[in-house]
């Protein structure tokens, strides 16, 4: 997905100073400290690399979807997975290495509607099965949240995926309807004007379907779900501040990523994937896509915008976004808004919004 | 106009320091007890509240497993899995130090852990080598022992390690498995039921009933009972000295009134002095108490680890609260001393005769007051004796025998000493009893002192003497086997029972598994038939043939504490078993004694055991062998089977451990027991060098009849040997039955056992003894003086008008 790195680095930094402190922050591209980097000539290969990169620093399972209910009620729904390395020794450990394995892992949950969001996380260490991810079969799971596998042909062609918190519970079967996608270079995608990237693919052509159980009652609910899959070590710069990503799906079923990371200067460094409904995909490096904040929403004691204005001149596009609920506030570890989006203009259709660094 | 009256009313101070020293002495050491025990109880409440809040296990559910032993791994993520917000929970001692082992990512943040678990240490704590959290004496000990990082953590539970449960397994050398699963408040909607995913473990909700500040409860109440004796004995002897302080400045009032002191500042001025002195008092009082307090900390620390286990902080902290109470308890003390000497200076006419009266002299209507008032309580006392139920019952009991018996005390000498009187043959004898019992009620407060404090002396005694009887025999008759053994895992132990059987003559299983009975928790041992039980045990109640019906699997036997605390009786059937659907109901076949165990125990016979908790295995054997064997077998055992010291303890060994924590318990008490006794003598001297200045007039016609100086202040001597022999003899049978009152009902209600009374008549003599000898050297300095006085003096008497 986007660049939830730098929200990752922020919580390790926060949880880690000793280590982060130590290192300085600006390092983090060069070595990675005996982490594995991205490298642009990687190809990527199914289904190993939907599994785990325990050698890399960070990684994440993000799935987002945009569901109607019976009364045409639109609604919003998350489920994640970040894995993160608190020691390097964990690096050589093995699954089930016990109590001293030193891979964090992070779940969050959340269901959105026009009129409120739940929200839910959960956090585990690796080496006693708590929490993980196989490829074949396909699982990623923490506690008894749980993404699995199972299509026939392909590990991940079809899917059931649960959540559940205080107040929400969701079960959903997912159907991918078009190939994965990659981003950047063949899934090599930068990061930063110096050079810092992840690896980055994509489904974003899942079906979905299912119930979600909410204090108002059980609601059946079908949509569109697009499923990230990002691993990294380094990917931004220290002057990188926060990002505002965008998954959007078309009327016409084509999709588009998109997405910036702002610096302290106030600059932003762009990235955007132009997916045509058949999974052709064209991308564009920094600078082709511009976005613009509209209008300023008081959320969680902090200014978030709410309303953006997109274009991609070479796509002959112009939107205006607008959140299907502005409180759409993660109330987690790193707090941070995410949720369902509607936009009209050149284009209409639906998707999710992600923005951190908002303080 | 205020300054020359106070500095005219202080003038009476500087005339008597003795007396000034008598109230600020008293009062300071009567603040000094009360705040030292308070300040032990504060001790202790906080560190209990502490190690209870950690990780807010206070109000929280738990899961165990039925068998009693480790949950594993796999089940806790099954848990997790199966949507349960658990926490896993890892608990042990090191050397002694109740370590816990946690995972921050799954516990809730709440309590006093992980209240000031800042994010910093997050990192630091969770990843190697890892971080301990804890009081820096804890971590003092604990240093070198482990690679990890130490953090002090002052606001944390006392002799308490916080680490993570990486750290804590390698620290207790936990192969594996978890000590139970904290259940979080909030849970998910969606959720696998228990039963479903684990059948073998159990849900349990906290228990209110058997936490240790339940179980602690009734030490400190006795404490607090010790505290409360201490100060009332400390306010007699302040209430003597600011009595007659008042009575003797009954001259100086009037004289002031007189020149035109209203009657209403005299009693501001005087309510500041008593003020000053109280504050003053209090100061040296509540820094005695600390003193007090910090010295006996250690032991208190000790008794309560010992006794109930109960981790206290050996050291003492100070609290604003307790600051306010001791002043408060100074104030109180004052104002309950003076309290009749300022409402007789309020209601003084104006020109009253300002002569000195013999200070508290009983008048008829108070004397028939204070019998009235010594009848109703004894009655009282007898009343709650016989229907009163409840620890607090037990108390109320205690309090209105004492007072009464203080309040009867006077009125019990005057009564003996008026026969004496008639019984005298010569005119000396006569005026020495009738002299005596003239002396009595100036003497009263420090007598009924005396008699409290040695009554409370023989009381607590007994009790201690006779617990430790029966304490010992206990032990002799519980730790039969000449050595036990414990093993370190459930394969040792079945190698263990292999290599000793051709080698003992009996291997006896030590197995138990705890669970709730009757609401309570109760541990249940199988206990292989063995002539040793037999020949060993003693019951309280049994039915015959005992043993061979616990063989048979038909019966069963349990301690006093659970048979008095459940209500149970002899014959009725208790049902045991892992689950409560099955029923393994035997017969309650006997009840035995088992001194110092707080909590309940239920005995059966092996086999059954084995039956109903296949999942136990037990890894402590006692073993009965020829006692010439022992130290050698000790030996192999260590050898063959790696196993640390600790694990291989001989009979001797154990009695010794056991004793010594029994000696420890009562050191407290037996502190507290001396000062109260000191204070008491102290009231003593005090009374007698007041009243011996008062005394003039009355000795002076005696010398001019012709008795010398030296017999008058024989007299003087033996009066106050007498009085105290009397007081000495009272507080005998008061004591006697205090430590009635302690065996049969305070010991019954607290630990739920009952002990046999004995008796210590040479303890007594000795107590006696010292009371009399406190007498007679708080009589010579006064008699002393009197020899000593210039004839002049008593000549003197004479021409002033009296």
């Amino acid at each position: 997905m986007n660049v939830k790195t730098v929200f990752i680095l922020l919580w390790v930094c926060l949880i880690m100073p000793p280590i982060a402190r130590a290192q300085g922050f600006a390092d983090l591209g060069t070595s990675a400290q005996g982490f594995a980097v991205p490298q642009p000539d990687y190809k990527l290969r199914f289904p190993s690399d939907h599994g785990a990169h325990p050698a890399f620093r960070i990684e994440w399972w993000y799935l987002t979807a945009n569901l109607t209910g019976p009364d045409q009620t639109e609604y919003g729904l998350q489920w994640t997975l970040f894995r993160t390395v608190l020691s390097q020794t964990s690096l050589l450990q093995a699954e089930d290495s016990g109590w001293n394995n030193g891979q964090l892992w992070m779940g969050h949950a959340a269901v959105t509607s026009p009129t409120a969001h739940f929200t839910a996380e959960r956090l585990a260490r690796g080496g006693i099965g708590q929490a993980g991810v196989t490829a074949v079969p396909f699982e990623a799971w923490i506690d008894d949240w749980v993404l699995e596998g199972t299509g026939s042909k392909t590990p991940l062609g079809a899917a059931t995926l649960r959540a559940s918190g205080i107040e929400f519970a969701y079960d959903m079967q997912l159907q991918a309807r078009g190939p994965w996608v990659l981003h950047g270079q063949e899934g090599y995608s930068v990061k930063s004007a110096d050079g810092r990237a992840s690896h980055y693919y994509s489904q974003p052509f899942f079906d979905i379907s299912g119930t979600l159980r909410l204090p108002q009652g059980v609601v059946p609910v079908t949509g569109q779900a697009w499923l990230d899959r990002e691993w990294s070590s380094s990917p931004l710069a220290v002057s990188q501040t926060g990002w505002d990503w965008f998954s959007l799906s078309f009327a016409g079923g084509d999709k588009l990523m998109a997405f910036q990371v702002r610096d302290q200067a106030g600059r932003a460094f762009t990235s955007a994937t132009w997916i045509t409904a058949n999974g052709r995909t064209t991308s564009f490096g920094n600078g082709a896509l511009t976005v613009t904040p509209m209008h300023l929403t008081s959320v969680a004691g902090r200014k978030v915008p709410t309303q953006w204005r997109l274009q991609l001149e070479d796509k002959g596009l112009d939107i205006r976004i607008d959140a299907l609920n502005p409180s759409a506030w993660m109330d987690v570890s790193l707090p941070y808004w995410e949720g369902p989006v509607r936009f009209t203009g050149t284009h209409t259709g639906r998707g999710y919004l992600e923005m951190t660094g908002y303080e | 106009m205020t300054g020359p009256v106070l500095w005219a009313l202080l003038g009476h101070w500087r005339r008597n320091p003795l007396q000034l020293f008598t109230v600020l002495a008293g009062l300071a050491l009567a603040t000094a007890l009360w705040s030292g025990v308070q300040a032990i109880n504060a001790e202790a409440r906080a560190s209990y509240r502490l190690a209870a809040d950690m990780l807010g296990a206070a109000d929280r559910a738990q899961i165990t497993t039925r068998a009693g032993g480790r949950v594993s791994v796999a089940d806790y993520v099954a848990l997790r899995r199966g949507g349960w917000r658990v926490t896993p929970v890892i608990e042990g001692r090191y050397d002694d130090i109740r370590i816990l082992g946690i995972d921050p990512l799954t516990a809730p943040f709440g309590g006093s852990g992980l209240s000031e678990f800042t994010r910093a240490d997050f990192g630091a704590f969770l990843t190697a080598p890892g971080l301990i959290l804890g009081q820096a004496e804890v971590l003092e000990r604990l240093r070198g022992k482990s690679l990890a990082g130490f953090e002090t953590r002052p606001s944390m539970a006392p002799n308490t390690a916080l680490m993570d449960i990486a750290v804590a397994q390698k620290l207790l050398e936990f192969d594996a498995g978890l000590t139970r699963l904290m259940v979080d408040p909030q849970q998910p909607l969606v959720q696998v039921p228990l039963g479903q995913i684990a059948p073998h473990l159990q849900l349990t909700t906290p228990q209110v009933g058997a936490d240790v500040a339940r179980l602690t409860g009734s030490f400190h109440l006795n404490l607090t009972a010790f505290g409360l004796l201490a100060f009332a004995v400390g306010i007699f002897v302040v209430h003597g000295a600011i009595g007659l302080a008042f009575e003797q400045r009954r001259g100086m009032i009037r004289t002031l009134r007189a020149l035109g002191v209203p009657l209403r500042q005299l009693v501001v001025v005087q309510t500041l002095e008593l003020l000053c002195l109280a504050l003053v008092a209090g100061t040296v009082g509540m820094c005695g108490g600390y003193l007090m307090a910090a010295a006996l900390l250690p032991d208190v620390a000790a008794t309560l680890r010992g006794l109930y286990g109960a981790d206290v902080s050996g050291s003492l902290h100070l609290r604003p609260a307790w600051w306010l109470s001791g002043f408060a308890i100074a104030l109180l003390g004052t104002g309950l001393a003076a309290a009749a000497g300022l409402w007789q200076v309020l209601r003084m006419p104006l020109l009253a005769a300002a002569q000195s009266r013999a200070w508290a002299l009983a008048s008829r209507w108070a004397a028939r007051w204070q019998a009235g008032a010594a009848l109703a309580l004894l009655a009282l006392a007898a009343i709650l004796a016989g229907f009163g139920t409840g620890l607090m019952a037990g108390f109320a009991l205690l309090a209105a025998l004492l007072v009464g018996a203080a309040l009867a005390l006077p009125l019990l000498l005057d009564q003996t000493l008026a026969v004496l009187g008639g019984r005298a043959k010569t005119a000396t004898a006569g005026w020495f009893w009738a002299d005596t019992r003239q002396q009595v009620p100036g003497l009263s407060l420090a007598l009924m002192a005396l008699l409290l404090a040695m009554a409370a002396n023989i009381g607590v005694s007994t009790m201690v003497s006779s617990f430790r009887q029966t304490f010992v025999g206990f032990l002799d008759q519980r730790l039969a086997a000449e050595l036990y053994v414990s093993a370190q895992n459930p394969g040792q132990a079945a190698d263990l029972q292999r290599f000793l059987e051709a080698r003992v003559d009996a291997v006896l299983p030590v197995q138990s598994v705890s669970r709730q009975l009757m609401g309570m928790p109760v541990a249940i041992y199988g206990n292989r038939p063995h002539a040793t039980y037999r020949d060993n045990w003693q019951f309280l109640q049994a039915v015959p043939d005992v043993w061979q019906k616990i063989a048979e699997g038909k019966a069963l036997i349990v301690n006093e504490q659970f048979f008095r605390r459940a209500g149970l009786q002899l014959g009725q059937e208790l049902a045991i078993g892992p689950d409560h659907k099955r029923t393994n109901s035997l017969q309650i076949a006997g009840v035995y004694g088992d001194y110092g165990n707080p909590v309940g125990q239920v005995v059966i016979a092996e086999r059954l055991f084995k039956q109903l908790y296949p999942e136990v295995v037990g890894q402590r054997f006692g073993l009965r062998l020829d006692p010439s064997q022992v130290s050698k077998l000790r030996l192999d055992l260590i050898e063959r089977f790696d196993l640390p010291q600790r694990n291989v303890i001989d009979q001797a060994q154990i009695k010794a451990l056991s004793l010594a924590v029994f000696e420890r318990t009562f050191t407290v008490t037996a502190a507290l027991n001396v000062l109260t006794l000191a204070v008491a003598g102290f009231a003593i001297l005090m009374s007698l060098l007041t009243l011996a200045g008062l005394r003039l007039p009355q000795l002076a016609p005696v010398w001019a009849l012709g008795m010398t100086r030296a017999s008058l202040a024989k007299f003087e001597v033996l009066r106050a040997v007498i009085l105290a022999a009397f007081t000495s003899l009272m507080a005998l049978g008061l004591g006697l039955l205090l430590a009635w009152v302690l065996l049969a009902v305070i010991n019954v209600e607290a630990f739920g056992w009952r002990l046999p009374m004995d008796v210590f008549p040479a303890q007594y003599a000795r107590l006696g003894a010292l009371a009399l000898l406190a007498a007679l050297l708080a009589a010579l300095w006064p008699a002393w003086r009197l020899v000593r006085r210039s004839p002049a003096d008593l000549l003197q008497v004479f021409s002033n008008e009296r």
